[in-house]
């Protein structure tokens, strides 16, 4: 392996850090609907979404938190077919406000 | 409200390249349009890399030049192709791209669509902001009749409604205007913008004045994956990003996050990058399905422009030209049938898609139709074999090292033949080659 591949990973909380947001407070835009056992494309989410805003629980269902969201429907079109997630764009205003896009 | 009683010629969801093109054309003719957008301001939802085609945008506002936020002009772009430790490089340069009116400009997408949406409201349309349309309004016979959006119950009228709400897409497919984009036809990328002193980009670049460089690269970066990274210098920032094909992330281990770290500090990029400032972190999905991607483009009252018809040519990067030009057709489109009364029916605005036909958009598109499938079939050869071998072709050949060179010569042939057999290389030039014609 060399160098490159081996670059420490990066904490994408210090990215998202850097970014403005007008989170609307209780009402979430992204939902994960109740399962027991996820799919492997709602699982993958846990590492796909750019934000990282998806993680197993102790109990291993996938639970998302959206107020780190960049908005880029990565998880929408991953779970389109199992119907996992209930995706819908922030309500006008609110969600990540880009500086520089 | 007023608003609501109100029946507009025309609704434009979204306020990105597409939907701006499209509103201030119309708006420019003489036509009432209504432009929703969701963000604070046209440009607060929107990332790209960001390049800006001249051509497209001259044929809308001819000017644009006085007074659009634009940071460099291109007059250099580097193509390279890396492995771990090296990128061998394609560059042009020429003088020729210092000219009166520059072919190519960077730009940063929040400031110059806020520019170009000034636009469309000075030439008289009206635009909501931090409104998001929620679905469309049918007549009993399924004529597209309005929008529905998140700030009032009551339907907004329009004759036409044209959809450039961008890559999602997500008005257009709930009401089964078309399918749900598919994963092995979209590219996730993800993007941080850099600051920097501007005489230091320019000193590391080579620039003088607004003179701008880009890097467009390809090879092991993506790890296996369908994608490519680039490097564009602004005025007193760097944009860098990398994207892959959303399936392919799902096959891999690897973050977006981790991937543009590694990407970062490959040895030819962390140099270009060292002491800036990072400011913002950005994702989009791109999409890259090319020509046989394009869905239904018009029906009864409605058209779709830019992103939301997959109007992206992945090949050569070029997407808001795609978009500008889309959108000034469906315009143009909308604009003769109203002076005409003629009805916005499915066959009337069957008229978009003749029109597109004649313009670079469809050509172009249709001249790579093959090459998404391709890349995206071949990938561990395009994204990682064939850069691993020319590198170390290249290597074998610059090194000095008391080897004859028709040792080196034989050795550079034999790893190409033992690493992919002589049938498989030819078999993807031709098919690189047939896809390309």
């Amino acid at each position: 392996m060399s160098e490159v591949m081996t670059a420490p990973s990066a904490k994408v909380e210090e990215k998202l850090f850097q970014n403005r947001y007008l989170v609307d407070a209780g009402r979430p835009h992204i939902r994960v609907k109740q399962h027991s056992v996820p799919s492997a494309s709602l699982l993958a989410m846990t590492r796909l979404c750019p934000a990282g805003c998806y993680s197993v629980t102790e109990s291993g269902q996938v639970e998302v938190v959206a107020d780190g969201c960049l908005e880029c429907g990565t998880c929408r079109i991953m779970t389109k077919r199992t119907g996992e997630v209930e995706w819908n764009y922030p309500r006008g205003g609110f969600g990540v406000l880009y500086k520089f896009g | 409200m007023a608003m609501t009683e109100e029946k507009f010629d025309a609704i434009v969801v979204g306020a990105g390249p597409s939907g701006n093109a499209a509103a201030y054309v119309m708006a420019k003719e003489g036509l009432n349009v209504l432009q929703i957008e969701r963000g604070e301001y046209s440009g607060s939802k929107n990332v790209q890399g960001a390049i800006l085609y001249s051509d497209a945008l001259e044929q809308i506002i001819p000017d644009f030049r006085e007074d659009a936020p634009l940071e460099r002009h291109v007059t250099e772009q580097r193509m390279w192709m890396m492995d771990d430790k090296s990128h061998t490089g394609m560059h042009y340069r020429s003088d020729d791209f210092n000219e009166e009116k520059p072919n190519r400009y960077t730009i940063l997408r929040a400031q110059f669509d806020k520019w170009f949406n000034a636009k469309v409201r000075e030439a008289g349309a009206l635009v909501l902001y931090e409104t998001t349309v929620t679905e469309l309004v049918k007549d009993l016979k399924g004529q597209v009749v309005g929008v529905r959006t998140d700030r009032s119950g009551s339907p907004i009228m329009a004759n036409v409604v044209i959809l450039a709400e961008g890559v999602n897409g997500l008005v257009g497919q709930r009401s089964g205007l078309r399918d749900e984009v598919a994963p092995d036809t979209v590219a996730l990328a993800v993007k941080e913008m850099h600051f920097l002193p501007r005489e230091t980009i320019e000193a590391r670049f080579n620039l003088s004045g607004n003179e701008g460089a880009v890097i467009e690269a390809m090879g092991t970066i993506t790890k296996g994956m369908t994608g490519t990274g680039f490097l564009y210098t602004n005025e007193e920032s760097i944009s860098v990003g990398i994207g892959c094909i959303v399936s392919d992330f799902a096959d891999s281990e690897v973050t977006p996050y981790a991937l543009l770290e590694a990407f970062k500090s490959h040895p030819s990029i962390k140099p270009l990058l060292a002491d800036s400032e990072c400011k913002e972190y950005a994702a989009h999905l791109i999409p890259e399905g090319g020509y046989k991607a394009i869905p239904q483009l018009y029906g009864n009252g409605w058209i779709v422009v830019g992103d939301a018809g997959q109007f992206v040519n992945a090949v050569h990067r070029e997407g808001s030209n795609l978009a500008m030009t889309t959108g000034r057709v469906a315009a143009e489109t909308v604009i003769a049938l109203t002076r005409k009364r003629e009805e916005m029916s499915a066959a009337n605005l069957a008229d978009y898609a003749r029109r597109l036909e004649q313009t670079f958009v469809m050509k172009d598109l249709k001249k790579y139709k093959g090459i998404p499938a391709l890349l995206h079939g071949n990938k561990r050869n395009f994204f990682g074999t064939y850069p691993q071998l020319v590198s170390q072709a290249m290597q074998t050949w610059f090194r000095v090292d008391g080897v004859d060179k028709k040792s080196k010569e034989k050795a550079i042939f034999r790893n190409f033949r033992e690493t992919r057999t002589i049938f498989g290389m030819l078999g993807d030039a031709f098919k690189l080659v047939r896809a390309w014609r």
